[in-house]
This record gives structure tokens, C-alpha cells and sequence, in this order.
């Protein structure tokens, strides 16, 4: 699993590869086509009526972005953090809390919300990183499942019901349309955001380490202050999501929090491709096509869903990037 | 504080520990044996909680059919052993996570297809129905008390098995380093296959003895798989002392919790205050519990010898 796309180019400097792809581009144009249907989706399902089908486009991309937030500490950091839900719901909920409170412009909320998972998430790093492996698993886990239970005995915001919200606004109210090209943006901002990070020094570094402790600490790279900002960013980009989650169902549920929520981001970046860059994005697509195929054919969907998941499982290893790449590397 | 309520939630703390005990001893020994990290154990307890209400209302007989629940799910844990488990061995932590969620979502709609989506209620066998005097002025549910002697009485046996007996030495030998008790001679994979299937027979056993008290339902699963994986990070993988201590502590702290800390904080807080806080503060503190211990002691209480 340590062998991908980003380990071919390392005699090269980072900032060369990043702002020239070189090889890369032939493949790159494959993925013009999907990106263009995305961005031109909307005035069509307007057109024909598919405004369903827009929704859930847009919840896609709000887990193609949370998951790929969390593949950076799980893939490219190798820190198998289960309790990612965490900052998904605190995103949402801080949301959520400061609409009851009266509070619904964007430009306030926002960074608040963010800045409230990315300093929860630095916070229970700093602790969880001093565990290794299934430790740390069940760490993250225990941290997770205080603030899921920390949530729903606040009463007064919702408690176990959950908490209406009003989208906020950047001056201007939203549409479904607008929140989908809003979704599109911030997904879009974000990606480039984070093939930036895990492409420079800092990027390369947390791989060093995931692939070699002990060789990466030898050369000079101590682990520590790269996993735990690794994990502040991971924090950040998943309570984002959380953000728009609410601006696309107007409600932050105790679910989001639950640890069956960190267990389905963590199947999406599994099922894409753990590690690949494409793998949160490819894995969050695949996960909500999959979930509504089945969910439109029959009530018992979750067989369906898990039995393809256990064949991918058995099958292909590598996940969807990984048969998207072809022969093995 | 009256002596008859902090009694009878100890019991209870310890009926609840002994439980979670028969489940965390199986994760255990599968974790720290083979390595697998198997979120579907879980599962096994809830199939073993159906079986038992079928096998009840076919025979009649809650003892006969909790006995018939027990083999059966023997079955079923060597079947999925066989079946998949195999597959996962050589293959790293996620992707077991992603195959064992997967068993879930398939055991779990395929209990809801076989037994429909309604809870199954089990009644208590007739004979225990009475309470019994432990304090002169505490009367304790007998049927409580019975699952705390078959608790104990199955913690002693299986310490003697695996401390006092040949299989129980392989099952060390493969706790505490497997690729040398194979260069040993052990049969590992033998023996992994007995490991599986007794973890889903005691998973099953507390399946069926926790039915009439906990709602056999979908998803009965899932809430206590969490607490299993607590029990055996805190008293460390692969050590089923640990997991007898780790089950006792974290089933006493959570039940005490829960009947304590709201009392307390009614005293030192506001109602409203109290009224929030009081089972938020009680849902967290195993959790609590945990990342302190792994703050502390990151291997946890018990950690296996290599």
C-alpha cells in the first residue's frame, strides 16, 4: 500500500512536480470529462427535473471532502483515526449553535466552525499521538464517543433530536443550486489545498514517517510536529464539510458524531483508495452511488452495500484508485 | 447513602462486567492471535441473542434453548472464520475494519430479513423470577445473580484453560508472538479456528443471558462491541486477565456511574446544570477512563510478554 503515484517522483524537487505534471497529464485530461459533468450538472437537472439527483451530487461532494480530509491523516499520515466524525459533527453543530444564537453570517461562522474542529482536533492529537496502532485506534475512538455523548445531553440544543438550522448566508440566500456550486467551490479549494500539502516538503515528510518511523526520525524528521499539524489540517478540512452537510440538509443530527459516522468515512477512503490522492473523492462518489442504487431497489440495501464492500474487500485490494491505475507498482 | 443501593449497583456493575467479559475474551485472543481487528464480533452476540429466542420458543426451555443457541453460533463463528476471516490475516488493519463493517451490515439485514425488524422479547426462566434476600433490607433479582455465577464460573474456566492446559499454552504462545510459536510447532491456524468459534460460543452465551434483561433487537450488537474493544485496550490485547479486569472495572464504573453521578451533582451543581451534565458525565467516563489509562500506560493494564 506505500507504493503510489507520489513515490515515483521523489529525487525530483516537490514544487517541480506539483506545478508540472509532466507524465501525469494524459490522465489528467480522463478526468476533465467527470469534472465538467459535475460543474455543468445543475442547470440540467433544473431542466429535466432531476433536482433530486442534485442533492445528492452535493452530499457526495460533502463527503468526497470530508473523506479526503481524513485521508490525509489516515492515508498520506498512516494515523488510523476513528473518530473522524468528530469534527464532521462539531463543524455542523457549531453551525447550527450559533444560527439558534442568532448568528448566521457566513464570514462569521464559518471560521468559526473550522477553527473550532481544527483546535479540537490539534487538542486530542496532542494526547492521542503519544499511543501507537490499535491503541491510537481506540483512542481516537474514546475521544469521539466523549464529545458524541458530550452533544446529545446538551438539551437546550437539541440533545438526541438533533438541531434545525438555517442555512447561513454571504449576503445573499442560497438555493439548492447555489449551495451546490458553493459545495463544488469549497471542494475544489480544498483539494488543490491539500494536493499542495501532501506534494511539498511537509507532505512528503508525513509519508517518510508513515512508511518509516525510525529511517525518517534518523534523517532528521521528528514525527510528532508533522502528524500532529497533519491532524489539526485533517480536523479543519472534515469540519468543513460539516459545515455544508448543514447547508445541504439544514440540520445537524447527534448522528454526524456517532462512531458508525467515523466508520463510514473511514469505508470511503478505504473503498477509494487509501493513501491516493483521489481515494476520499473516488471512495465518497462510489459509496453514495452504491448506498442509492440499493436503497432504490430494495428496503434490505445495507446487504447489498456490505456484500460489494466485502468483494471489493477480497477482490481488489488496492480500492478504486488502485484498479483505476491498472497493473500493480 | 443507603448500604442497600451502593450494593445493588455493584452487582449490577458486576453482572454487566461479567458479560462484557465473555465478549471482550474473544476479541481478545482473536486481536491479539491472529491480529484481526473484528468489528463483526459483535454480530455474533446478537445472532447468538436470535438463536436463543428461536431455540427458546421451539424446545420451551430457556436452559435447553440457550444450550442449543451456544452450539449453534459455534457454527456460525467457524463458518465465518472459514469463510472469511481467513482472507483477512495478511491483510492490514483497514482493510479488516472495511471487511468485518461490511459483516455487519450484512448480518444485521440478514437478521432483519429472517426475524423481521421488531425487537424479540425474552422473558426471564420462570424458576428465577423471584428476588432473592442478600441484605436484610435489599431483595436482589435471582436471575442476576445466576449470571453472575455463570460469569464467574466461565471466567475460572477459561482461565484454567488457557493457563492449565496444553491448548490454553498455544493460545499464549500465540498471543504474546505468533510467527515464533508457529516456528514452535504450534498449529496456529488449528488453533485459531477452536479461539474463533469458542469466542463466538461465549459471545453467544451472553447473547442469550442478557435477552431478557436488554431488548434482543438489530444493532443490539454495535452498542456493546465499543465497550468489548474498551475492555480489552484497557486491560491490554491478547490478555485475558486483562480482559477479566478490564471487564469487571469498566462494567462497575459504567453502572456506578450512571446511578451516582447525577446524585452527586445535584449536590454540588444547579438542577439544570445537573440534569445535563449528570449522564453526559456518566456516558463519558469509561471513555474517559480508557484515554487515561492509555495516556499512562499506552500498552494498557496488562500488556502480553514478548
Amino acid at each position: 500500500m506505500a507504493a503510489d503515484e507520489h513515490t515515483r517522483s521523489v529525487t525530483a524537487s516537490p514544487d517541480v512536480a506539483a506545478r508540472a505534471p509532466g507524465s501525469a497529464w494524459p490522465k489528467a485530461a480522463l478526468g476533465v470529462l467527470p469534472a465538467a459533468l459535475v460543474a455543468l450538472f445543475p442547470p440540467a437537472a433544473v431542466a429535466w427535473g432531476l433536482e433530486f439527483y442534485m442533492g445528492l451530487v452535493t452530499k457526495a461532494m460533502v463527503f468526497a471532502l470530508a473523506a479526503s480530509g481524513l485521508n490525509l491523516v489516515l492515508g498520506f499520515g498512516g494515523l488510523v483515526s476513528f473518530g473522524h466524525a468528530t469534527y464532521f459533527g462539531l463543524g455542523a453543530y457549531t453551525v447550527a449553535v450559533l444560527a439558534r444564537e442568532g448568528t448566521t453570517s457566513a464570514w462569521v461562522v464559518w471560521p468559526t466552525a473550522v477553527l473550532v474542529a481544527a483546535a479540537v482536533a490539534t487538542a486530542v492529537a496532542a494526547i492521542c499521538l503519544r499511543t501507537r496502532g490499535l491503541y491510537f485506534i481506540m483512542i481516537t475512538l474514546a475521544f469521539a464517543q466523549m464529545f458524541y455523548y458530550g452533544v446529545i445531553s446538551f438539551k437546550q440544543y437539541g440533545g438526541e433530536d438533533g438541531l434545525r438550522a438555517p442555512r447561513t448566508d454571504f449576503g445573499l440566500p442560497l438555493g439548492d443550486v447555489e449551495v451546490y456550486y458553493l459545495v463544488l467551490a469549497v471542494l475544489v479549494v480544498c483539494l488543490w489545498l491539500l494536493w499542495r500539502i501532501v506534494h511539498a516538503r511537509f507532505g512528503r515528510a508525513l509519508q517518510a514517517i508513515r512508511d518509516n518511523e525510525s529511517r525518517a526520525t534518523a534523517i532528521g524528521f521528528s514525527a510528532y510536529p508533522y502528524q500532529l499539524v497533519a491532524f489539526a489540517v485533517s480536523g479543519a478540512i472534515t469540519g468543513l464539510a460539516g459545515v455544508l452537510m448543514v447547508h445541504y440538509t439544514q440540520y445537524a443530527s447527534p448522528y454526524m458524531l456517532s462512531w458508525p459516522q467515523s466508520g463510514h468515512l473511514m469505508l470511503m477512503v478505504i473503498l477509494g483508495g487509501v493513501g491516493r490522492f483521489w481515494g476520499g473523492v473516488l471512495g465518497a462518489a462510489a459509496m453514495v452511488a452504491l448506498e442509492e442504487v440499493f436503497h432504490s431497489v430494495t428496503i434490505h440495501w445495507q446487504l447489498g452495500v456490505g456484500a460489494v464492500l466485502l468483494a471489493v474487500v477480497l477482490l481488489a485490494p488496492r480500492g478504486i484508485a488502485g484498479i483505476l491505475e491498472g497493473r500493480p507498482r | 447513602m443507603p448500604l442497600s443501593l451502593v450494593v445493588e449497583q455493584l452487582l449490577n456493575g458486576l453482572q454487566f462486567g461479567l458479560m462484557l467479559f465473555l465478549l471482550a475474551a474473544g476479541l481478545t485472543l482473536v486481536l491479539g492471535i491472529m491480529d484481526v481487528v473484528n468489528l463483526a464480533h459483535g454480530s455474533l452476540y446478537m445472532i447468538g441473542a436470535y438463536l436463543a429466542a428461536t431455540f427458546i420458543g421451539v424446545t420451551g426451555s430457556f436452559w435447553v434453548g440457550a444450550a442449543l443457541a451456544v452450539a449453534a453460533t459455534a457454527v456460525v463463528g467457524t463458518l465465518l472464520e472459514v469463510s472469511v476471516l481467513r482472507r483477512l490475516y495478511a491483510r492490514d488493519h483497514l482493510t479488516q475494519v472495511l471487511a468485518t463493517f461490511a459483516l455487519i451490515l450484512i448480518f444485521n439485514e440478514g437478521v432483519r430479513i429472517v426475524w423481521g425488524p421488531h425487537a424479540l422479547l425474552l422473558s426471564v426462566p420462570s424458576e428465577l423470577a423471584q428476588p432473592v434476600r442478600v441484605l436484610p433490607d435489599l431483595g436482589y433479582s435471582a436471575y442476576r445473580l445466576t449470571i453472575i455465577g455463570a460469569g464467574l464460573g466461565l471466567a475460572v474456566a477459561l482461565f484454567l484453560l488457557i493457563h492449565r492446559t496444553r491448548i490454553g499454552m498455544w493460545v499464549r504462545a500465540g498471543a504474546s508472538n505468533r510467527a515464533m510459536a508457529q516456528a514452535m510447532g504450534v498449529p496456529i491456524r488449528q488453533v485459531f479456528t477452536v479461539v474463533f468459534a469458542a469466542g463466538a460460543a461465549l459471545c453467544a452465551v451472553a447473547g442469550a443471558l442478557l435477552g431478557p434483561i436488554l431488548a434482543v433487537q438489530v444493532g443490539m450488537g454495535e452498542s456493546i462491541l465499543i465497550l468489548a474493544f474498551v475492555v480489552v485496550v484497557i486491560g491490554g490485547i491478547g490478555s485475558i486477565k486483562g480482559a477479566l479486569l478490564g471487564a469487571i472495572v469498566v462494567g462497575t464504573v459504567d453502572t456506578a456511574g450512571r446511578a451516582f453521578l447525577p446524585m452527586l451533582l445535584v449536590r454540588l451543581a444547579s438542577p439544570e446544570v445537573a440534569s445535563n451534565l449528570g449522564p453526559a458525565l456518566a456516558s463519558i467516563l469509561i471513555y474517559l477512563l480508557m484515554a487515561i489509562v492509555l495516556f499512562f500506560r499506552p500498552q494498557g493494564l496488562f500488556p502480553v510478554r514478548i
